[in-house]
């Protein structure tokens, strides 16, 4: 496994080696999955969509949808206009959408295909039947990352439909990050518990999270429905959690509609959920029920029962910077100490970000941005860790240093199944990853130890 | 037969079609009408095959690199992939393909072998590389990827980008190859390059076969030498047929390219035969090899059990030896023990029942077969990505068009190598065999084995499938992970036969028996009758009278 992985670092400046990152498009594609009838709509040639499908496909295990404009050599040397123009017909005829999302890819971006142009003159042209939607974002995959990508789509998301009535309604935008529908079914539960109105951009779940009936929908009942989209700009504010996925959705509709917004970490762990709690009260000005502290208590319960199990315990964690900041935060709470922390999109803030959080107790963690899992194995084999905490792709590494502990979080997970029914978020999140932590930490044990130190009880 | 003659509960197959066109607009209807064709095995009609997707229809179909690095590159496990371009492309096909790899079968099982397909290499190209070109960076990261892991040869793909900013990665190559004494080898397969995959494996073939195939000479120790070509090994399907090959004494030179080292491509002309597994993506590699070093080929199928038999049968004769067609006469009549037994405790649940799929270039003919053992019913089937001669048959190869997006790939003009060119067979021989009606160079196609009135439908859409589910409701599906839980939601299972579902192997004899197993699972399985919750129910009196039975029962 992996018996190519040098232990020694060699810096690398033009090759990247296992990446912790993909690019933006497909965030693009699973943020337009999030609003209520949209197709997604991938403007290049097929093979990005079709990888993209693919690989949304295999974390959700969901039918992911997706049309393309299918450019051949043709399109790439004069331009697109005629594909997109072609697609809005077919798909507007044969999968009758509210919303169509369509993203860039590399090849569009590289011929510089204008979007609003091409949108506009469809318009003019009668082509977008009547009460139907073409929004659009650029999503160079040569810049940023997935995450980059689903943050420009639920920006323009915005910027497209969102308005203002001048009349303030009683509801809170919730803009979630990146996060699974599991996530988003937590916070809105958590809002509903206290009582608060919300509005979620995007909201994929009930989209990507289906049940099974027998009966395939292309459109679910989930997903932001255009309405609650246009009526985001009358809310009280805007609760944006994530900087990287969240932030420039936040500024968008501030400078658009004059909502004020908080920008805040995802709430995972204790501290995170906390902020989301408290932020949330304080916005819609109303008290927290005693059923959310009681919750918070149980989690704060588990921790101080185990906290021996934790405590000393140091963690690699790689996966995208929101979540990342989140998870790090989370076992800093717990007494674990984050040993080698990266991320692969690029964002010195994220550095800075992560050095706060582990300041005093790992104050020499290896810390990087823009990083890939080469690298961070590289690092794990001078440094010893206790457990892995990252996506799938972490797999090959927990495997070929000794079946490290290895615990899934975050995007994409395609072994297992547990993201897709319990969330990361929320202090039952926090419950549900500390139980995975525990029986990855105890069945390693459980296996390994000495005979006669083999625990019944713990 | 036609299939609604024998299925009276189904419509005519032209209402069907009907169904599937009626939504179109009218110029995507004139499109999509070639490529659905009323089956007539007698007289295949002309299909619409290997055009341009209609902009704005889901499809399943990728891309052109896709095809070249993902299908007939990509398995080759002990060099070096690197992709140039952006991060998604080489992320994307990062062990996303299920050709399974041993690296100990690199070395020959003398020394630990390194599966370099545990790594996915990029250049990651960002705005920098865009603006002021990637040669630079290209260069600079093979020499970083030969610091790292010194391959013994490296391969490099251009995606999209690459080729629009222009980028000349062979002059790169080449470059490097002299600086650092290994081989490298340049691919332009450029996503936008062909209308599918397809474009890939030509481009593929094309490299592989001027850039490795014929780099050592040295003779095969077996007996009988042949290449297996189009064989890409998901799920060990080469491993399986290694078995069998080892049972009835052939040596496998070298697979194309599943579970293969680099040595063994390189050494493969040294073969006696090519036999082809999937026509589409490697026919011509097997055509190359003919012309350059003499080589003959054939079509063969591993896939169905009969197939299997089949296929050794006429490789043994080819060989004409009697030893070894007594041989293998011998391991069929072996295997098929157990494999009829299988049959028999699956037929009494699969017998009758529907089938459908759509794949690949070849899966969606091959798999016919092992359905057909089962005795259930395929009422339509189609590709993702081929051409006409994979329908309709190799007859057709001289009135096929070469469209404009055919003609960006290069067709290689081949000559007989001065040296090595070694023709296998006599003329005297060829006459014999051609007296016996033993084909050459052979692929008949899957429309002459389908049933008349099935439904042929190449690159399917979304809306097509919908549309063939809702109205010939088929108890199992053989698909992709795009669409494999669009039909699951609508109660159907959906066998993926690309990645097999993480199960296979499924070539061969043992293949055959974990595919029939598969499939009685899958068309048996409760779980689709627990769909309705007991409350939702239609009224009966047995679920007024006693609310505590399991109402499910017996569904
Ligand atoms: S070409 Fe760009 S958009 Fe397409 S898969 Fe590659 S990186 Fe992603
Ligand atoms: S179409 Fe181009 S950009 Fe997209 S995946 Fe294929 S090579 Fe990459």
């Amino acid at each position: 496994m992996l018996d190519g992985t040098n232990a020694t670092v060699c810096e690398r400046t033009a090759l990247r080696i296992n990446p912790a990152k993909t690019c933006q498009p497909i965030g693009a594609m699973y943020a337009a999955l999030g609003i209520h009838g949209c197709m997604p709509h991938s403007h290049g040639s097929q093979g990005c969509c079709a990888y993209h499908r693919s690989h949304l496909t295999r974390h959700f295990k969901e039918p992911v949808v997706a049309t393309t404009s299918s450019f051949t050599e043709g399109a790439s040397v004069f331009g697109g206009l005629s594909n997109m123009t072609t697609a809005l017909s077919n798909i507007f005829s044969i999968y009758d959408p509210e919303v169509v999302a369509v993203h860039t890819t590399c090849l569009s971006e590289v011929i510089g295909d204008d979007l609003p142009m091409m949108i506009k003159k469809n318009i003019a042209e009668g082509k977008i039947p009547e009460g139907k939607h073409v929004i659009h974002a650029n999503t160079p995959s040569f810049v940023g990352s997935h995450v980059t990508g689903f943050s420009t789509m639920v920006k323009n998301t915005i910027k497209y439909l969102s308005g203002k009535t001048g009349e303030t309604s009683d509801s809170v935008n919730i803009l979630p990050g990146y996060v699974d529908p599991s996530d988003m079914r937590e916070l809105k539960r958590i809002a509903a518990e206290l009582g608060v109105k919300i509005t979620m951009l995007p909201d994929t779940s009930d989209v990507l999270d289906q049940p099974q009936t027998g009966v395939y929908e292309m459109y679910p009942k989930g997903g932001t429905k255009v309405s609650e989209i246009q009526a985001m700009g009358d809310a009280i504010a805007t609760l944006a959690c994530g900087d990287f996925a969240s932030k420039e959705a936040a500024e968008e509709l501030e400078k658009k509609c004059i909502v004020p917004f908080s920008l805040i970490d995802l709430p995972i762990g204790l501290k995170g959920t906390d902020t989301f709690i408290d932020t949330l009260r304080r916005m819609a000005a109303v008290p927290v029920p005693a059923s959310i502290t009681l919750e918070r208590g149980r989690l704060l319960d588990l921790i101080s029962d185990m906290s021996q199990y934790f405590h000393g315990k140091k963690v690699a964690i790689f996966g995208d910077p929101d979540h990342v900041v989140g998870v790090t935060q989370l076992l800093v709470e717990i007494g674990m100490i984050p040993t080698v922390v990266i991320t692969g999109t690029p964002g010195k803030r994220f550095e800075r970000k992560i050095a706060e959080i582990v300041s005093k107790v790992s104050p020499d963690a290896h810390i990087e941005a823009n990083a890939d899992i080469y690298k961070l194995h590289q690092i794990i084999k001078n440094r010893k860790v206790d457990l892995l905490m990252g996506n799938t792709y972490g797999k090959h590494v927990a495997r070929a240093e000794g079946n490290l502990p290895f615990v899934r979080f975050g995007f994409p997970i395609m072994d297992r199944t547990g993201h897709r029914l319990f969330p990361l978020v929320g202090y039952r999140g926090a419950m549900y990853y500390l139980d995975k932590i525990l029986d990855q930490l105890f069945d390693k044990a459980d296996r390994e130890v000495p005979e006669e130190l083999f625990e019944l009880i713990q | 037969m036609a299939l609604n003659e024998t299925d009276l509960s189904l419509p005519p197959v032209e209402e069907v079609r009907e169904e599937m066109l009626k939504l179109y607009p009218s110029k995507t209807r004139r499109k999509r009408e070639k490529q659905i064709i009323v089956n007539d095995p007698d007289s295949p009609k002309e299909i619409g095959a290997n055009t341009r997707t209609v902009p704005g229809i889901i499809t399943q179909r990728g891309c052109t690199y896709a095809g070249c690095k993902g299908v007939v590159i990509g398995p080759i496990g002990d060099v070096l992939h690197l992709t140039h371009g952006p991060i998604g492309c080489g992320y994307y096909s990062w062990l996303s393909r299920r050709n399974l790899t041993r690296a100990r079968d690199f070395s020959h099982g003398k020394e630990k072998g390194i599966n370099y397909l545990q790594y996915c290499l990029s250049t990651d190209m960002t705005e920098n590389e865009i603006v002021y070109g990637g040669e630079k960076k290209l260069e600079a990261a093979i020499e970083e990827a030969w610091n790292e892991f010194k391959p013994k040869a490296m391969v490099i793909y251009a995606t999209c980008p690459v080729g629009l900013i222009g980028d000349d990665i062979h002059a790169v190559a080449r470059r490097m190859k002299e600086k650092l004494g290994i081989n490298i080898v340049a691919l332009s397969c450029e996503g936008y390059r062909g209308v599918s995959q397809s474009a890939g494996h030509h481009i593929a073939n094309n490299k592989v076969f001027t850039d490795m195939v014929g780099l050592d000479d040295t003779k095969p120790t077996g007996k009988y030498n042949i290449n297996i070509l189009g064989e890409y090994n998901i799920g060990g399907d080469a491993w399986e047929i290694h078995r069998i090959f080892d049972l009835v004494g052939i040596n496998i030179v070298g697979v194309l390219s599943g579970a293969v080292s680099y040595d063994q491509i390189c050494n493969c002309h040294t073969a006696d035969l090519n036999v082809v597994m999937c026509h589409r993506s490697i026919n011509y590699m097997a055509e190359m090899m003919e012309t350059k070093y003499g080589i003959p080929w054939f079509k063969i199928n591993f896939i169905g059990a009969e197939s299997t038999g089949k296929s050794l049968r006429k490789i043994a004769k080819y060989f004409g030896d009697k030893g070894l067609i007594d041989r293998v006469e011998e391991v069929i009549a072996a295997e098929m023990i157990d494999v009829r037994a299988t049959l028999e405790k699956v037929k009494p649940i699969t017998t009758g029942k529907r089938v459908a799929l759509f794949v690949g270039g070849s899966r969606a003919h091959h798999y016919q077969d092992l359905f057909g053992e089962m005795e259930m019913k395929v009422v339509s089937a189609g590709y993702e990505f081929a051409h006409r001669d994979d329908y309709e048959g190799r007859g057709v190869l001289p009135s096929i068009k070469v469209d404009a997006d055919s003609r960006n790939i290069e067709e290689l003009e081949i000559e007989a190598d001065p040296v090595r060119y070694n023709p296998r067979l006599s003329e005297e021989r060829k006459r014999q065999f051609a007296e016996e009606g033993f084909a050459f160079k052979d692929y008949e196609g899957m429309m002459r084995e389908m049933n008349k009135e099935t439904l042929v439908i190449d690159d399917i859409s979304h809306h097509e499938l919908e549309k063939l589910i809702e109205i010939y409701k088929p108890a199992v599906i053989g698909s992709g992970i795009k669409d494999k839980y669009i039909v699951e939601k609508m109660g159907v299972p959906c066998k993926q036969l690309h990645s097999y579902d993480y199960g296979g192997p499924y070539a061969g004899f043992k293949g055959a028996i974990n595919f029939f197993e598969e499939i009685a699972r899958m068309v048996s399985s409760p779980v689709w009758s627990y769909v309705t919750a007991p409350w939702d129910q239609p009224a009966s009196p047995a679920n007024e009278t006693s609310s505590s039975e399991p109402v499910a029962e017996g569904l």
